[in-house]
């Protein structure tokens, strides 16, 4: 037996994420300086996301008979740049914490790189059990991202990562097993793994385990996106980690259970699942999002609601497909802003806060401001966040397209309950000060002694300025996005 | 590029820029920022002033059959995301370009009373920069001849139209801001789904082309164009917004709103609904013609009942435009015509009313008639400009309001039929009604012994002030007595929106 050839040109973008994380570990181990660490992980995001460039036209490499298991291609190129750049986006939020010791810096940056391949492998997976595993690299570091996080003397100690962590794991391994059944029925009604030739159980005996494999792997994967009702890790996870974490559980980690999603459910009949999911995820997101008063908790449940649109998309199968990728990519652009910002105005390694904790917030920097206003915007799918709005677009245009015009209803109707949260905390971004129970001369001066002005460190104002940069980049030219995708 | 296209694509460019300009200056230089406003939106008037000059003249006229085709004056076109069906195409006519100036100069006058006085709530800076994101929100909604595009413009006014009344609006401006954005959100959402589905199905956004839909699509893309306007314009029973908005905004919210946010929604069922939907448009103009009676008849009642000085002007606007959607909903030449003229009047009249009423309110600090009374003797200048403005509004011959109500009433009788003349009689009954409000309206306020409040009030009107009022009150009267100047060349256009009818 001929051993298979292997096109390791195909496979650069995995060696160098790989390669990054390990090269975080050596440089923890024989420097132990933190900007090496660091600095080495940021140029192993920048490799990975070059080397993604240079072989997106390489060819599919692993292949047997039926299929190959690493196909690269020009959807695959492009996520796996968003990747590199979320996990650059990340770390660079974390930077403060990590120079404060909230967290050890070189297992941190191993941790984020290591989920930077599962997510890249996500993105090139060829075959069923490629893509579970490329989904498990990707969340499996989370889990002790999400718990780790080390105490000063002085401050209060908190079980809350621990028990963000300790959910989120436990969650996330029952969905894991829920989908690997899903694919192992899969794969005893129809013996198919590889994606090149996977579809609809043919009229069988076994049609029917098929039919079940098919939705109960939708189900695992929609545990992943936190869609209703596989829902209720995601607010207590995001709350509890540290916020930074947050953002790449809401961002990367989404992506790439929307990767997983998308190319599932493109190929097998999944529409009544993904269809009642879809609609149940936007609607309650929406509704619950409306009584938060915790911001990162907000956030988590806006980001439940995305997620419903995107699978609004899928609902229509195949046709959908390149509609609910480009409002993935739009919407996690938009997602890592508002995070950065929210990194950005609060103490370094603090929490994220009450809505009320950003009373005036705009008032104060008014640049951070502007920059969650756009993104808040574009989450609501308004001009000025066009990004937003050509998301909405497009998955309203694939839904019409499809004739599924009423599902294109309870998408836009979900936009206008959205539209309520976005402009509440948009507005508290530049209220004037509360009324303090005594009489003040000048209530906004009080306001600026008990607020005082936060320096914002470099790298959060760096990332996020190339996020806001890139948002606006893409509301401009969203055909570049859609171009990439297809 | 030709100059009058590179004037098209300035038009938008200028407050663009400037927007983020007048931003840009720091706080401690905010009047200079507001002058610099001023300066930019006069530059984007003398803009839309030159736009009929530079566009070349000498475009034929060649008719092939009983519809001539719509031919812009100028144009602009390239492809922006192909894959959506959005062009980005640009152009003027007949039919927008009223509505164009009429943008621009209320920008420009509404920038230069920012100079003066600065609602209280935030930087007078920020309301300018809004003020002009505002213009290119509008003026991209009037110029806009692809479908999508023109749904993104329409969009583009929605959140700095709700900062505006939240950051410097009065005190219950929070509720009436979040009711504002989110009915009219409801409104262009389904605007939205109009669009795609047009796009959708012809694969054409192009405004100037026709669009082949079969009539039940017509119907239902109709029906979902007709909800998103009425709720801009707005159309009895969607106009609950309206009054708290108007009420709430600070002076220059109010005189923007009315005077051009309302005109997208009528402007959108002209060019929009019965452009692309013909067939649907003369399915439902019964329904639109009896909301619209309905609009004008409860406007004035309610109005007869207000007793707060905004919310009374806002409730006319209801009344105008039902005039307005009345004399689209014939579907004749004669009827859009009204409503392009009713647009306009609507616009220079309502301005100046919300302009005065802002002022009286703002001097005497309260807005309630019952407190308000005696303004002729106190300050016979601003009465006599409130005067003029209720007269003119109320449509008295001769002034701008006139020739939009009145050939309303003429087009629904000439449609014919029992049903259009007893609409037509129903709404000049409304027209009688509306004169009843507004003669109680100065009989209130001008005349009478003067309260304390009226008492204690500013008495002259500043030169800025003059500034912004003066070309509304010289306008209302011009166009009042030459309505060519905005009708002249809107009839081939409408005739080739409307289809073969005379």
């Amino acid at each position: 037996m001929s051993s298979q050839s292997v096109g390791h040109f195909a496979l650069l973008p995995l060696y160098a994420a790989a390669g990054t994380a390990i090269l975080a570990l050596l440089a923890d181990l024989f420097t132990g300086r933190r900007a090496a660490i660091t600095g080495v992980t940021l140029l192993g995001t920048l490799a990975t996301a070059v080397c993604a460039v240079l072989a997106a036209n390489a060819e599919p490499t692993f292949c047997a008979t039926g299929g190959c298991s690493w196909i690269p291609t020009g959807a695959a190129a492009t996520t796996a740049v968003l990747f590199a750049g979320l996990t650059a986006g990340v770390l660079a939020f974390s930077l403060p914490a990590l120079r404060i010791g909230t967290a050890p810096a070189g297992e941190f940056c191993f941790l984020l790189a290591c989920s930077m391949t599962g997510g890249v492998t996500v993105a090139y997976a060829g075959d069923l059990i490629t893509l579970i595993v490329g989904l498990e690299t990707l969340t499996l570091p989370l889990y002790v991202l999400v718990g780790l996080r080390r105490f000063a003397p002085t401050e209060r100690v908190t079980s809350d990562p621990a028990a963000a962590s300790l959910t989120f794991f436990l969650i996330s391994v029952v969905s894991t097993a829920i989908a690997l059944l899903g694919v192992a029925l899969n794969y005893v009604a129809t013996g198919v793994v590889h994606l090149a030739s996977l579809g609809p159980a043919q009229a069988s005996v076994f049609a029917p385990i098929a039919g079940v494999g098919a939705a109960l792997l939708v189900i695992g994967l929609a545990f992943k996106v936190a869609a209703v009702p596989l829902h209720a890790w995601a607010p207590a996870t995001y709350d509890g980690a540290p916020v930074p974490v947050a953002a790449y559980l809401s961002t990367a980690s989404k992506l790439g259970g929307i990767l997983a999603l998308v190319t599932v459910v493109s190929r097998l009949e999944t529409r009544a699942v993904v269809t009642i999911l879809a609609i149940l995820t936007m609607t309650i997101g929406n509704l619950v999002a409306l009584r938060q008063t915790r911001m990162v908790r907000l956030l988590a449940w806006s980001s439940v609601a995305q997620a419903g649109y995107i699978l609004a998309a899928l609902a229509i199968g195949e046709p959908g497909a390149v509609a609910a990728l480009a409002y993935a990519g739009f919407f996690v652009v938009l997602e890592l802003v508002a995070f950065g910002v929210v990194v950005a105005l609060r103490p370094q390694g603090g929490d994220g806060g009450t809505l009320a904790d950003f009373r005036g917030a705009g008032r104060r920097s008014p640049w951070l401001g502007a920059a969650l206003i756009l993104a808040f915007a574009g989450l609501a799918g308004l001009p000025p966040g066009l990004a937003g709005l050509f998301a909405k677009l497009s998955v309203v245009d694939a839904l019409i397209d499809a004739n599924w015009t009423w599902l294109a209803g309870v998408v836009v109707l979900n936009a206008v309950i959205a539209l309520a949260y976005y402009v509440r905390v948009s507005a508290a971004l530049y209220t004037l000060p509360p009324r303090v129970g005594f009489s003040v001369a000048d209530p906004v001066l009080l306001d600026e002694a008990i607020h005082p002005h936060l320096p914002v460190p470099r790298p959060v104002a760096i990332a996020v300025a190339a996020a806001v940069t890139a948002a606006v980049a893409l509301g401009f030219a969203p055909q570049l996005l859609l171009n990439a995708l297809t | 590029m030709d100059a009058a296209q590179i004037l098209l694509i300035a038009l938008l460019a200028v407050p663009a820029v400037g927007a983020v300009a007048v931003l840009a200056v720091p706080a401690r230089r905010d009047r200079a920022a507001r002058v610099l406003a001023t300066g930019l939106a006069g530059v984007t008037f003398l803009l839309t002033l030159a736009l009929p000059v530079a566009a070349p003249r000498e475009f034929g006229w060649f008719s092939y059959g009983p519809v001539p085709a719509l031919i812009p004056w100028v144009r602009v076109q390239a492809d922006w995301v192909p894959s959506l069906g959005l062009q980005f195409h640009l152009g003027v006519d007949a039919i927008s370009y009223p509505l164009v100036v009429l943008t621009g100069l209320l920008t420009v006058l509404c920038c230069a009373y920012t100079v003066k006085k600065v609602p209280e709530g935030g930087a007078g800076r920020t309301l300018a920069a809004l003020l002009l994101v505002l213009e290119v929100g509008v003026l991209g909604t009037f110029l806009a001849l692809d479908l999508i595009l023109f749904f993104i413009f329409f969009e583009v006014v929605l959140l700095p139209m709700f900062a505006v009344i939240a950051g410097w609006g009065g005190p219950e401006r929070r509720a009436a801001a979040r009711k504002f954005v989110l009915y009219t959100l409801a409104g262009s959402v389904l605007l939205l789904i109009g669009v795609v589905t047009v796009v959708s199905q012809t694969g054409s956004g192009d405004l100037t082309g026709s669009f082949d839909l079969s009539r039940n699509t017509q119907c239902l893309v109709f029906a979902l164009l007709a909800v998103a306007f009425a709720i801009k314009a707005p159309l009895w029973p969607l106009h609950t917004w309206l009054p708290d908005a108007h009420t709430e905004a600070p002076t220059v919210g109010s005189v923007i709103l009315a005077g051009v946010l309302l005109k997208m929604g009528t402007y959108g069922l002209i060019r929009v609904g019965l452009g692309v939907a013909p067939q649907g448009a003369e399915w439902a103009s019964p329904v639109l013609g009896v909301l619209a009676v309905v609009a004008i008849i409860a406007g004035s009642l309610i109005c007869l009942r207000q007793r707060e000085l905004k919310r009374l002007i806002a409730y006319s606007s209801v009344g105008h435009m039902g005039f307005v959607l009345l004399g689209i909903a014939t579907l004749t030449v004669t009827g859009i015509q009204a409503a392009l003229i009713g647009n306009v009047a609507h616009g220079l009249i309502t301005g100046l009313l919300f302009f005065l009423v802002g002022t009286i309110k703002d001097r005497t600090g309260t807005g309630s008639l019952d407190q308000l009374s005696g303004l002729r003797e106190q300050a016979p200048r601003l009465a006599g400009l409130l005067g003029f403005a209720a007269i003119a509004s109320l449509g008295l011959p001769g002034l701008a309001g006139f020739w939009g109500e009145a050939f309303a009433v003429v087009a629904a009788v000439q449609a014919g039929g029992p049903f259009w003349v007893t609409l037509a009689v129903i709404a000049a009954c409304g027209g009688a009604l509306t004169a009843a409000y507004f003669l109680r309206l100065l009989r209130r306020v001008t005349h009478g012994p003067s309260t304390p409040g009226v008492r204690a009030s500013r008495h002259s009107i500043s030169l800025v002030e003059w500034v912004a009022w003066g070309p509304l009150v010289v306008l209302s009267l011009v166009i009042g007595l030459m309505p060519a100047l905005v009708l002249s060349g809107t009839d081939i256009p409408i005739v080739s929106l409307i289809g073969a009818r005379p």
